[in-house]
């Protein structure tokens, strides 16, 4: 205990307070609540029973009201907490009339008791709607929107390896007309988003039959500029030796590219993996213009389609951005050195 | 760590290891035809092709599609109208009021997008340099503190709208705080000034950790020793910081504010998700009147969108040469002194 004090209270350096330790209390206190209170939060929410995420104040954990079986009634009784001149105790409630309820005692239920709505409160345990995780699922689309989104985060991954790699070690290893041109081209896209150049490319992708076609999706994000000139730079540093080493042993080409070049660049794809992983999963401004139909929605499309709903669903739609949030979760449980490093190595983003 | 490692690796190589070796044989005869240059070509080809067609291709396009009009998908069948669409964007009657202008809402979205784009950065800059130097201090699980920051970074624009619009919603927890404090419960997302900030916040929520990953990493490169120099001569911390600090730091703080301004000229989706643009036309920014004006609305008008997103186009590319002639201009003083 005392050493956890003296590590809370560590400062610059002497005994006084400087200002400036109070104001980093202050700043990072206050970021661990904001940065992951809503996060948290949601999951707390996605929890929680329609009845129950439309009372104010909210709850902080979620609550199930508990039921009772009931000699004599066909159908679980909602258990109520009633206070009143004849003390506190636990009844069930048959039915309600205006502000009377009538209830039961659940050890006897032959009496019937009129009770003041005002007198009693539901008695409720701490419990989790596990329906809200379930009946997207068997009920809506939300499986095939998952597929759809580990597809296209899939495939367009191991492409934008295959040809980012090729590209870079072409760009890097080999002396030919117009290679400076091609890397000029290429740093000079790096900077051209994708909302300028919106409509001529969906008439590309109209022209190629690829819209609502989850290709039409994938192709146009796996040339990235910058996965081509961050493994670019990371493959200059591979000395030319270990290249002429492998001609002097016969090796072809395409068997440097795959196995030399490639195991020596392993560091910087892992990075370009990570990132284009988390990239592809949260795409959504080009798979919303993309996709029109329902069948081909990927998760965040599909997401977006229910928070714009009249009615929204709020049980559902948390708990489906909860299961959206999860891959990205874990990428940053386990991987989240490899994209710190990557950003602050690249401004790579 | 390491098993995690292993796993990406073998998830990686092991198709990449698959098609290799199917590949071998045809391309060992390819190369004795075509030499090393046919070589270069095909490892050049496949990026290249994808990207030409996706990348390059609708660039150039998009300068013809902008001086065509009508509905028609293809280039092609479009008809011609020279500088029509933007003089149609521009035109206004009287600029001091933009409700006289034939396209309001594109003007709307200009000036929504012209105060997003000043007060978010300027925020997102300040809070950013501010975290960066508050974890460069010797702080003990520096790693657990830039987790901290880096969280929401990785989170789909979509998942931190409805996040937040959960959060903002008039029953939401934000307003249960304020009822608890005593205070009245606000609209966040239904009145104007709230949603725009709404919209402000959650952004640099979103963002903060990047921008103060990259300064960091910035500030960790300044020696040391000019530090205790500094110390040494009494130097107070704020002249430090003017003086040593700021300088030293200015290669990150440069990339730090073209990336930022960059994206807040295209601020999207997060926006769209939490706001939808509303109330009214309160949070709508430009690339949500490019996507409407392009897809979304039931008068599409393609040829006005590809104007509109080259008038931004320009605007970011004078963004990035404005911001690389800087920095060239500190270089030089920097060499000068």
């Amino acid at each position: 205990m005392s050493r956890a004090m003296a590590f809370l209270t560590r400062r610059k350096g002497g005994d006084a307070w400087d200002w400036t330790d109070v104001f980093t209390f202050i700043w990072l206190g206050s970021a661990v609540f904001i940065m992951f209170g809503p996060a948290l939060w949601l999951v707390l929410s996605s929890f929680k029973s329609p009845a129950q995420l439309s009372e104010f104040p909210p709850t902080l954990l979620p609550y199930e009201a508990q039921t009772v079986a009931v000699e004599g009634y066909d159908r679980l009784l909602p258990l109520f907490s009633v206070s009143d001149d004849d003390g506190t105790r636990t009844l069930a409630e048959v039915r309600r009339v205006g502000t009377v309820a009538q209830m039961v005692d659940p050890a006897n239920p032959a009496e019937v008791q009129r009770i003041n709505i005002a007198n009693r409160t539901p008695v409720r345990e701490v419990g989790f709607s596990w329906g809200n995780y379930l009946d997207p699922f068997l009920r809506f689309d939300f499986l095939n929107y998952t597929k759809n989104s580990i597809f296209v985060t899939g495939v367009a991954t191991l492409i934008t390896l295959l040809t980012n790699s090729m590209a870079a070690f072409a760009l890097s290893k080999y002396e030919f007309r117009g290679r400076g041109f091609v890397v000029v081209l290429i740093i000079a896209t790096l900077m051209i988003p994708l909302s300028v150049i919106l409509v001529p490319l969906y008439s590309i992708v109209a022209g190629v039959g690829l819209i609502n076609s989850l290709w039409g999706v994938i192709l146009p994000t796996v040339a990235t500029p910058t996965g081509v000139f961050l493994l670019r730079q990371y493959m200059l540093t591979i000395p030319d030796e270990l290249l002429e080493a492998a001609r002097m042993d016969h090796a072809s080409e395409w068997q440097i590219y795959w196995r030399i070049v490639l195991p020596l660049t392993a560091p910087a794809l892992a990075v370009l993996a990570i990132f284009s992983v988390v990239w592809r999963w949260n795409d959504f401004l080009w798979p919303l213009i993309v996709l029109s139909r329902q069948e081909v929605y990927t998760l965040q499309v599909g997401l977006n389609a229910y928070a714009g709903e009249l009615n929204v669903q709020w049980h559902y739609l948390l708990a489906m951005t909860v299961i959206t949030m999860i891959p990205v979760v874990l990428v940053f449980i386990f991987l989240q050195r490899f994209i710190t490093a990557g950003i602050a190595g690249t401004g790579l983003k | 760590m390491t098993g995690v490692k292993g796993m990406l690796g073998a998830v990686v190589t092991a198709p990449l290891g698959w098609l290799a070796r199917l590949l071998d044989a045809p391309l060992r005869l390819w190369q004795r035809v075509a030499g090393q240059g046919g070589m270069v070509a095909f490892f050049l080809l496949p990026n290249m092709a994808i990207f030409t067609i996706f990348v390059l291709l609708p660039l150039v396009i998009n300068i013809a599609y902008s001086m065509t009009t009508g509905a028609a998908l293809f280039l092609p069948d479009r008809t011609y109208v020279g500088m029509g669409q933007y003089e149609r964007l521009l035109r206004c009657t009287d600029y001091t009021n933009l409700m006289t202008c034939q396209e309001d809402q594109f003007w709307i979205a200009l000036r929504n997008t012209g105060t997003f784009v000043v007060l978010q950065v300027s925020l997102l800059i300040v809070a950013a340099t501010i975290t960066a130097l508050i974890l460069n201090r010797a702080l003990r699980a520096l790693s657990f503190w830039r987790a901290v920051f880096f969280f929401p970074v990785l989170l789909s624009p979509v998942v931190v709208g409805l996040i937040w619009r959960w959060i903002l919603d008039r029953n939401g927890v934000l307003n249960a705080a304020l009822v608890g404090v005593g205070m009245d419960p606000v609209n966040w997302l239904l009145e104007r000034n709230y949603a725009f900030s709404a919209a402000i916040g959650v952004t640099i929520w979103a963002q903060l950790g990047f921008f103060a990953l990259i300064l960091l990493a910035g500030l960790q490169a300044i020696p040391r020793d000019l530090y205790e120099a500094a110390e040494m001569d009494g130097t107070k911390p704020a002249r430090v910081f003017w003086r040593i600090t700021l300088p030293l730091l200015m290669p990150n703080m440069l990339v730090v504010i073209v990336l930022a301004l960059i994206r807040a000229v295209q601020v999207f989706d997060e926006a769209y998700v939490l706001t939808g643009g509303g109330p009214g036309t309160a949070t709508l920014f430009l690339t949500q009147y490019i996507y409407e004006v392009g897809f979304a609305s039931l008068l599409k008008n393609p040829g006005l969108a590809a104007a509109a997103s080259i008038l931004m186009g320009g605007v970011l590319i004078v963004l990035t040469l404005l911001q690389l002639a800087l920095g060239k201009r500190n270089e030089r003083k920097g060499k000068l002194k």
